[in-house]
């Protein structure tokens, strides 16, 4: 069974919708560092980690290749395969720039994606609380928010 | 070819009461080319269209109907018009509800055709 877990809240109701709206089979949402705040559809801890950590080396790879074209950075980047899209984008919230990595099939495609994508940044924006700044993550603390996180979206 | 498309959409577009046409990649339901009025959201045009002909053919298909060429949806605020032309591309009209739907969809059915050759 496919599930939505969350490690902040105000993230999931947003989240849930786009799912539903998109068709998505999975979804990451995460800060530029691969720091995951929501994920859909992952049924393994490892499985979030490599795909938070893969999405987030694509945006920062990618974000200085646009640089080098004298773009600030790209919106979104797609990739078409045989039998799954991945829709790869960027938004920025009162919370900071966050990054959400979209798995998509053939029951849906990417015209749908963006158009609800667009939807659910919204959402985010509007339910982001602007009270709390998000904290940098010290080498030091790393290990510790990783594990909570996890615990959070794993319910262990 | 785009010139080509573009020409077969300005002639769509004197259709009274057509308000956007636009050539829409049938799997990715991502726009080709488009003569939209300001007020349309084209993204979400292309997206819809793309999306109803795939579940409406799937419904054809299911049924034994066979090929589905064209879709209408009347609505209250206007009509959604699709047409079928390839397995790659559709035609995607958006009209006010009063649109003559016989000469958009002869109109779709020629541009249709265009994006085969």
């Amino acid at each position: 069974m496919s599930t939505t877990t969350v490690v902040e809240g105000w993230t999931e109701q947003p989240l849930v919708r786009f799912v539903g709206q998109a068709s998505a089979r999975l979804v990451l949402v995460m800060t530029p560092a691969g720091q995951v705040l929501a994920q859909h559809g992952f049924a393994k801890a490892v499985d979030l980690m490599s795909a938070a950590a893969l999405g987030a080396a694509i945006m920062a790879s990618s974000g200085a290749l646009a640089q080098q074209v004298g773009e600030r950075a790209f919106a979104a980047l797609y990739h078409a395969g045989q039998r799954h899209g991945i829709h790869l984008a960027g938004c920025e919230t009162p919370r900071g720039r966050l990054v959400v990595l979209t798995v998509f099939g053939k029951e849906t495609s990417i015209g749908l994606v963006q158009v609800f994508f667009e939807e659910f940044v919204a959402a985010l924006r509007a339910a982001a609380p602007v009270e709390q700044e998000r904290r940098p993550i010290l080498a030091a603390n790393f290990e510790n928010e990783l594990n909570s996180s996890l615990a959070s979206l794993f319910r262990r | 070819m785009s010139d080509r498309l573009l020409r077969a959409l300005d002639r769509l577009s004197r259709v009274r009461g057509v308000r956007g046409s636009m050539y829409v990649a049938a799997e990715d339901g991502l726009a080709v080319a488009q003569l939209l009025m300001e007020d349309v959201n084209g993204r979400a045009l292309a997206a819809f269209a793309a999306s109803m002909a795939r579940k409406v053919s799937g419904a054809a298909a299911a049924t034994g109907a066979g090929r589905v060429r064209f879709v209408q949806m009347q609505a209250a605020q206007g009509v959604l018009l699709v047409a079928i032309g390839s397995r790659d591309v559709l035609v995607a009209v958006l009209a006010d509800p009063g649109v003559n739907v016989g000469l958009a969809r002869l109109e779709m059915m020629r541009a249709a055709e265009l994006a085969l050759t």
